[in-house]
C-alpha cells in the first residue's frame, strides 16, 4: 500500500469530502483502515484514449493482409490493452503485488493449457478429414476476387 | 462481494458493541474481521481469485477457438464475413467507455462523492444496455440468416435466407433449384465416403472430386437459371452475395462452416452473460448505494464490482479481434 500514488500529486483531493481520514494510519488501535488511492480522473480519462487509440489501430491492420502475422499483431495488441485495463483500471499498478501474481499465473496457466492442447494439431488431421489437403483449393476459391 | 452480507441492513455500530476493542466498529465491518482494512484486502484477494477462474473458464472456449483456428484457418477467414466489424467496433467502444465510467466511479466511492459514484454506475449500467443492444440485433442478423450453430447451420437454409435477406434475383431464383435438383446432384457412380457423413442427407451437393467446397448444385432445367441482366453470370450465384456487406461468401462455401459459428455464439454468448451478471451486479450497487454508504473507508463493494466488470471488458478485447478483425 505504499506504492507510488498518484491521487496525492494533484486532483485526488479535488472531491475531497469525508476523505480525511482515508490516510490516518493511527486510527483506532490497530492502524486498521482502508486506504483510499483514488486514481486521478485524468489518467484515467488518458487511459480511456489510448485505449481508443490500440483499437483503432488494430482494426486499421485488420484491413491490411499480413497473412499470418495479422494474428500475432491482434493478440499483440489486444494484450496491451489488456495490461492497461488490468493495471490502471484495476488498479494493479498500485495494487499489492499478489492479486497481480494470481491473475498472471491464470494466464500463464492457461498458456501451458492451449500450448499443449496445440501440440499435436493438425498431426491427424489428414486422417480424419479427408478434405484437408484440399484447404489450399478453398483459399484459391476464397480469393477469388468477387462476381 | 459478500462482505456486505448481513452487515449490510445491520442498524449502525451492532456488530462491534460487543467487541474487546472498545470502539465501535464500522458498520459495515463484519465482525469476524480484524479490521475493515483487513476485510477490503481480503474480499479483494477473494475476487482476484474469482477472476482467475474466470479467465480459466473463458480458456477453454479459446482453447476450442485456437485448435480450430489451427485446423481449419479457412472456416474463420470465411465465416467472419458475416459478422459486422462496425458494430463490434462500436461495442467495443461502448464497453471501453463503460469500463472508463466504472473506474470513475470506484475514484468517486474512494472521495467519498456519493452523487456521482451513483451516475457513474447509472452510466456503466447503461453502456451495458447500449452492448446488449447491439449484440441482439447482431444475433438477430446471424439467426435471420440462418448462421446458427451446429447442425442447425444447413446451406440450403442460408441460401434462402440470405436471399430474402438481401432481396436478391438471383437468390431466389436459385433458392428452388436447391430443393429441385437435389436429387440430380446425387451422382450413384461417385462415391460419396466420408463427405457425406458430416452434411444432412439432402444436402447432396458435395462433390467428392472437389470435397472442401460446397458445390452449387446445377439449375434445373426448369429456366430458374438467373437472366444475364440480373446477375452477371458467374458459377455460385455470389455476385450480389459479395456485395452485401455482413453476408457469407457464396463463392466457394467451405464445408462445416457452422463450426466458426458455433464458436462465434458460444464465446460472445457466455460473454454476454457474464455482460448480464455485470449489469446486475451494478444495479444491485445502484440500489444499495441510496443510503450513501460508500466512502473512503468502505468501498469493497463498489471497487470489487468494478474488478468484475474490468474482467468483462478484459475479455472482449480479445474476443473483438478474433472473432471480427481476422
Amino acid at each position: 500500500m505504499s506504492h507510488s500514488d498518484p491521487a496525492h500529486a494533484d486532483s485526488g483531493h479535488a472531491h475531497d469530502h469525508g476523505h480525511a481520514h482515508a490516510h490516518d494510519h493511527g486510527h483506532g488501535a490497530h492502524g486498521g483502515d482502508v486506504h483510499a488511492h483514488p486514481v486521478p480522473a485524468k489518467i484515467l480519462v488518458g487511459i480511456l484514449m489510448m485505449l481508443f487509440l490500440l483499437t483503432f489501430i488494430t482494426v486499421a491492420v485488420s484491413y491490411v493482409d499480413l497473412g499470418k502475422a495479422n494474428l500475432f499483431v491482434a493478440m499483440a495488441v489486444a494484450s496491451v490493452k489488456a495490461a492497461i485495463v488490468a493495471l490502471f483500471f484495476m488498479h494493479l499498478f498500485w495494487d499489492k503485488p499478489f492479486n497481480g501474481l494470481i491473475i498472471v499465473s491464470a494466464f500463464f496457466f492457461l498458456g501451458i493449457f492451449i500450448g499443449l492442447a496445440l501440440l499435436d494439431t493438425k498431426e491427424y488431421q489428414h486422417e480424419l478429414i479427408p478434405m484437408f489437403e484440399k484447404e489450399g483449393q478453398i483459399q484459391q476459391q476464397l480469393d477469388r476476387p468477387p462476381g | 462481494m459478500s462482505t456486505t452480507g448481513s452487515d449490510g441492513s445491520k442498524p449502525h455500530g451492532s456488530a462491534g458493541s460487543g467487541d474487546a476493542h472498545g470502539h465501535g466498529h464500522h458498520p459495515f465491518q463484519a465482525h469476524h474481521w480484524h479490521s475493515m482494512r483487513q476485510q477490503y484486502e481480503a474480499g479483494k484477494l477473494g475476487m482476484w481469485l474469482f477472476l482467475a477462474t474466470e479467465v480459466l473458464l473463458f480458456g477453454g472456449l479459446f482453447c476450442a477457438y485456437f485448435i480450430y483456428r489451427h485446423n481449419r484457418p479457412e472456416l474463420f477467414e470465411y465465416g467472419h464475413h458475416a459478422l459486422d466489424k462496425i458494430m463490434g467496433t462500436v461495442n467495443t467502444v461502448v464497453l471501453l467507455v463503460s469500463s472508463l465510467t466504472m473506474a470513475l466511479g470506484v475514484r468517486f466511492a474512494q472521495v467519498g462523492d456519493k452523487k456521482k459514484l451513483r451516475a457513474m454506475l447509472a452510466l456503466t449500467f447503461l453502456c451495458g444496455c447500449g452492448f446488449m443492444g447491439i449484440k441482439y440485433f447482431e444475433y438477430k442478423a446471424k439467426i435471420e440468416h440462418g448462421y446458427l450453430l451446429g447442425s442447425k447451420f444447413d446451406y440450403h437454409e442460408v441460401i434462402e435466407h440470405e436471399a430474402h435477406a438481401s432481396g436478391d434475383t438471383a437468390g431466389h431464383a436459385a433458392t428452388p433449384a436447391v430443393g429441385e435438383s437435389a436429387t440430380h446432384a446425387v451422382d450413384p457412380a461417385a462415391p460419396h465416403g466420408e463427405a457425406a457423413v458430416f452434411v444432412p442427407a439432402n444436402v447432396p451437393a458435395y462433390v467428392p472430386a472437389e470435397k472442401s467446397a460446397f458445390i452449387e448444385p446445377p439449375r434445373g432445367p426448369s429456366g430458374l437459371a438467373p437472366d444475364a441482366g440480373s446477375v452477371p453470370h458467374d458459377p455460385a450465384h455470389g455476385g450480389a452475395a459479395h456485395v452485401e456487406p455482413n453476408l457469407l461468401p457464396g463463392d466457394g462455401r467451405p464445408r462445416d462452416a457452422h463450426i466458426f459459428f458455433s464458436i462465434y455464439f458460444m464465446m460472445t454468448g457466455l460473454h454476454g452473460i457474464h455482460v448480464l451478471i455485470g449489469m446486475a451486479v451494478l444495479g444491485w450497487l445502484f440500489v444499495i448505494s441510496r443510503d450513501g454508504r460508500f466512502g473512503p473507508k468502505y468501498y469493497t463493494p463498489v471497487e470489487v464490482g468494478g474488478l468484475y466488470w474490468h474482467l468483462v471488458d478484459l475479455i472482449w478485447i480479445y474476443l473483438f479481434p478474433l472473432l471480427y478483425l481476422i
